[in-house]
């Protein structure tokens, strides 16, 4: 196989590529669009560009394919489309770009857009996105379903695709780069319970499988794997993946969060000091 | 409210699609229609000619995935099937044909899958072809083969389904027989799908 197959995807699928390259385009677009004074950073850009070719290359590679046919693989895949990809395309604060867009809308398609809103608003409800977020895990890890969706194509990419759309939501919530100081966003304490609280069902979910005397996820054996690997190795590796780096991006998210606090904080008794001493002087 | 009804009820919905695929029979092997393609290919049989799925077409056709270097699964599942085979009534077992498919074209030549399959009994098809051919009949069952390294003797292990995919007599994809299963189970399900296939 010639380097380039590894780039090609194992199975193609025309949505997800066209839905990658409008995401792509639009942001390249919205980019060159903005005022320089709107315009993201190179950092920023990179970070979103990272963040879209990490979500593409799990889904739409060769990645793909040793995904299907490795459990711990898999669990990889499902880490990146759930936490890593959308962490850090939320990280890079796109809000511009989305603003940018927003414009563009034509006012006549805005009584259409309120489904659209009201779904948003539900599900980005603190204990629903959060329950949305584990519960996701743990629906697509039933043994059962699990072999299902690894058996049938269309059930497979519902599942990769969901994976990844609520990824982008809860990171949204969690790391929403406008202040609740200022706007209607969820507080900084209520991200960190948040975080905190998603942590235990997540490690619990990778101990049971990590410590599993017996194989949880036969679909492995029933569709062979990549390449002769124990099955009992395959599975205490993903039992580990499910565990330790889903538990490790809640204590870095927690980070940054503390930090835009303080920031935010120090900045706001900023302009209270500013306040007070225009008043004194006044 | 309703929103979240509506995504309830939707996630719901497709737990049951997906969860219990609910059907008038109680299979002791896992229901997989709808949840997999047809069965169709184009290999090579033991006498070096092309064979088709519709060279046994009405037949309830079983297909395995393999090699004849193979220490255990492969003989142990030969040998379960056509036990099965043997429990079902006389009358009905030569309505189900086995496809024993090898994967590690490099050594099995057609003749050498040949012998093989005769070893087991005279109701299977011997089939192989070349890697491509056979990974994408592999990748169309969502099952995969791979390599491993070869020792000083040359011999490498090969990683395959254990998995038994069963077609009706029509070609559609109704069972996978997983390695748990007794004997008397699947013949069982054999007899069932063969009786279907009459009604």
């Amino acid at each position: 196989m010639s380097w380039y197959h590894y780039l090609l995807p194992y199975d193609f699928s025309p949505l997800t590529l066209i839905a990658f390259v409008v995401v792509l385009t639009m942001y390249l677009q919205g980019l060159y669009a903005l005022p320089a004074e709107e315009r993201p950073g190179a950092l920023r850009v990179f970070t979103f560009l990272l963040g879209l070719l990490l979500c593409y290359t799990v889904m739409h590679t060769r990645f793909d394919y040793y995904s299907q046919y490795m459990f711990f693989i898999h669990r990889g895949q499902h880490l990146v489309l759930h936490h890593l990809g959308p962490l850090l395309m939320v990280l890079s604060n796109p809000l511009p770009i989305m603003r940018f867009w927003a414009r563009q809308l034509p006012g006549w398609l805005a009584p259409f857009l309120w489904p659209v809103k009201m779904a948003y608003r539900v599900l980005q409800q603190p204990l629903i996105a959060a329950t949305l977020f584990v519960g996701l895990i743990y629906l697509w890890l039933t043994p059962e379903l699990h072999f299902d969706a690894m058996l049938s194509r269309p059930l497979y990419w519902v599942m990769n695709w969901s994976m990844l759309l609520d990824g982008l939501l809860f990171w949204w919530l969690i790391l929403d780069p406008r202040s609740p100081h200022t706007e209607r966003v969820l507080g900084y304490g209520k991200r960190i319970i948040l975080l905190v609280l998603i942590i235990p069902p997540q490690s619990a979910l990778g101990a049971w499988i990590l410590f599993s005397d017996s194989m949880v996820y036969d679909v492995y054996e029933v569709c062979g794997r990549a390449w002769p690997m124990a099955p009992e190795t395959d599975q205490m590796l993903g039992g580990v993946l499910t565990w330790i780096p889903p538990a490790m991006m809640s204590g870095i998210a927690i980070l940054i969060v503390v930090g835009r606090m303080m920031r935010d904080d120090r900045s706001n008794a900023k302009t209270q000091q500013a306040d007070e001493a225009r008043e004194v002087h006044a | 409210m309703s929103r979240m009804i509506h995504s309830l009820s939707v996630l719901t919905l497709l737990l049951v699609l997906a969860g219990c695929s609910g059907s008038d029979t109680d299979w002791n092997a896992k229901n997989i229609r709808g949840l997999m393609p047809d069965l169709e290919f184009k290999l090579t049989a033991t006498d070096g000619e092309p064979f088709t799925p519709e060279d046994r077409a009405g037949q309830v056709r079983l297909l395995f995935f393999g090699f004849t270097n193979c220490p255990d699964i492969c003989p142990a599942t030969m040998a379960r099937l056509q036990n099965a085979v043997k429990q079902m009534p006389e009358a009905m077992r030569d309505e189900v044909t086995l496809l024993f498919v090898s994967v590690d074209p490099e050594r099995d030549t057609p003749e050498r899958v040949g012998e093989y399959v005769d070893f087991f009994g005279d109701n299977i098809v011997g089939l192989t072809s070349d890697e491509e051919t056979l990974r994408t009949l592999a990748k169309r069952y969502r099952t995969t083969f791979g390599y491993g390294k070869p020792d000083e003797n040359g011999d490498y292990d090969v990683s395959h389904s254990n998995a038994v995919y069963v077609f009706d007599g029509q070609g559609r994809a109704r069972l996978l027989i997983r390695s748990g299963q007794s004997i008397s189970q699947i013949s069982e399900d054999l007899e069932t799908l063969v009786r279907q296939g009459r009604d």
